[in-house]
C-alpha cells in the first residue's frame, strides 16, 4: 500500500512552506546556536587577555584562505544554478552544477588539508595556545559541515537524482533544501575568515 | 547560463499540488523568463562577493587600528552575508514563518554574543 507523505512537494496552506524547507530552517536556527557558542568562546578569549595574536603573524595562509572564500562563493553560486536549471526542467545541466559544487566543495577541504598538514609541521596543534585551540575548533568543526555537504551533494548527483524520474518537485525542493544548508555554510565561513585570518 | 533551452517542466504525476490542498511558494513557481533574470543576478552577487572578499583582504593589509580594522572587517562581512542570506537564499522574499524562526535565533544568538561583553567588563570592574 502506498502512502503519500503530503506537502514534501508543495507549500502547506498554514505554513506557506513545504515541510522540508521549515525542518531545514528549524536545522538552521540550531547551528546558528551551534556556531554561535563558539564565537562567543573566541569573544571571551580574545577579550580576556592583553594580547591575542593575528592570524597571520601565528603563520596562517591569507592567500589560500582568500582563494578558499573564493572557492566557497563559487560554490554557493553554481548550487543555486543547479536550482535554477532543475526549475527550468534541465536535469543534465542541474547536476553539472551540482558536480561544480562537489567540485568546489572537494577543492576547499584540499586547500583546508594542505593548512593544516603546514600548521602540524610547525608544531601548531589545539593545545599549542588558545588561539590554535579556537582556530581548529571552528575550521574543523566547519570542514565537519562541508564533508556533510559533499556526501549529500554525491547522493543527490548520483542514485538520488532518480527521483527525478518520478517526482520531479521533490527531487527539485531538495537541492533547494541543501543548498540552504550549503549558503549557511558559506556563511560561516564569511565570518571566519576576517575573524580567524585577518584580524 | 544564457544558452539554456528553457522547456517548461513536465507536470510531476506524483506530486500532491493538487491532493493535498497545498499552497504556492513564491520562490518555486517562477516562469522561464523570471528564472533567468535570477541567474543573472546570482552572477552579479557572486561578482560583488568577489570584489567585497578583496576589500577584506586589502583592509587587513592597510594596518589599521584594530577597532577600526575589526569594524571595517565585520562591515564588509554582514555586507557578504546580507548578500548570501538575502538573494542565494531568497530572504527578500521568504514566508513569515521563516522571518519569525530567524528572528528568535537572533534573539538568542545576539544573547550568546553578550555574554562574554559581560563577563569582560566584570574583569575590568573588579
Amino acid at each position: 500500500m502506498h502512502i503519500e507523505i503530503p506537502y514534501n512537494s508543495t507549500a502547506r496552506p498554514d505554513t506557506g512552506l513545504y515541510n522540508a524547507k521549515l525542518g531545514i530552517w528549524l536545522f538552521l536556527a540550531s547551528e546558528v546556536m551551534l556556531f554561535g557558542a563558539l564565537f562567543s568562546s573566541l569573544i571571551l578569549l580574545r577579550t580576556g587577555v592583553p594580547h591575542w595574536p593575528h592570524g597571520r603573524d601565528e603563520g596562517l595562509n591569507i592567500p589560500l584562505a582568500t582563494l578558499n572564500t573564493l572557492i566557497l562563493i563559487g560554490s554557493s553560486v553554481s548550487v543555486v544554478l543547479a536550482w535554477a536549471n532543475l526549475r527550468l526542467g534541465n536535469l543534465k545541466k542541474g547536476r553539472i552544477w551540482l558536480g561544480v559544487t562537489l567540485m568546489c566543495a572537494l577543492g576547499f577541504m584540499v586547500i583546508k588539508a594542505i593548512e593544516y598538514t603546514d600548521k602540524f609541521k610547525l608544531g601548531h596543534f589545539p593545545k599549542t595556545n588558545n588561539f590554535y585551540a579556537i582556530y581548529f575548533t571552528l575550521t574543523g568543526l566547519h570542514g565537519l559541515h562541508v564533508l556533510g555537504g559533499m556526501i549529500v551533494f554525491a547522493y543527490l548527483i548520483g542514485p538520488g537524482a532518480k527521483m527525478w524520474d518520478t517526482e520531479r518537485t521533490r527531487y527539485t525542493n531538495r537541492i533547494e533544501v541543501v543548498g540552504l544548508y550549503w549558503h549557511f555554510v558559506d556563511l560561516v565561513w564569511i565570518f571566519l575568515f576576517p575573524v580567524l585570518y585577518l584580524l | 547560463m544564457e544558452t539554456t533551452t528553457a522547456t517548461t517542466p513536465t507536470p510531476d504525476p506524483h506530486t500532491d499540488e493538487h491532493t493535498h490542498g497545498g499552497v504556492h511558494d513564491p520562490n518555486l513557481h517562477h516562469s522561464p523568463e523570471e528564472i533567468k533574470k535570477e541567474v543573472r543576478k546570482y552572477i552579479v552577487v557572486f561578482v560583488a562577493l568577489a570584489c567585497l572578499t578583496g576589500i577584506t583582504v586589502g583592509i587587513a593589509y592597510q594596518h589599521f587600528d584594530p577597532p577600526i580594522a575589526i569594524a571595517a572587517a565585520l562591515i564588509v562581512a554582514s555586507v557578504k552575508a546580507f548578500l548570501v542570506a538575502g538573494y542565494f537564499m531568497h530572504l527578500l522574499s521568504e514566508r513569515k514563518l521563516i522571518y519569525a524562526v530567524l528572528a528568535i535565533t537572533v534573539f538568542f544568538f545576539s544573547m550568546l554574543l553578550w555574554a562574554p561583553w559581560n563577563h569582560h567588563y566584570d574583569y575590568f570592574g573588579r
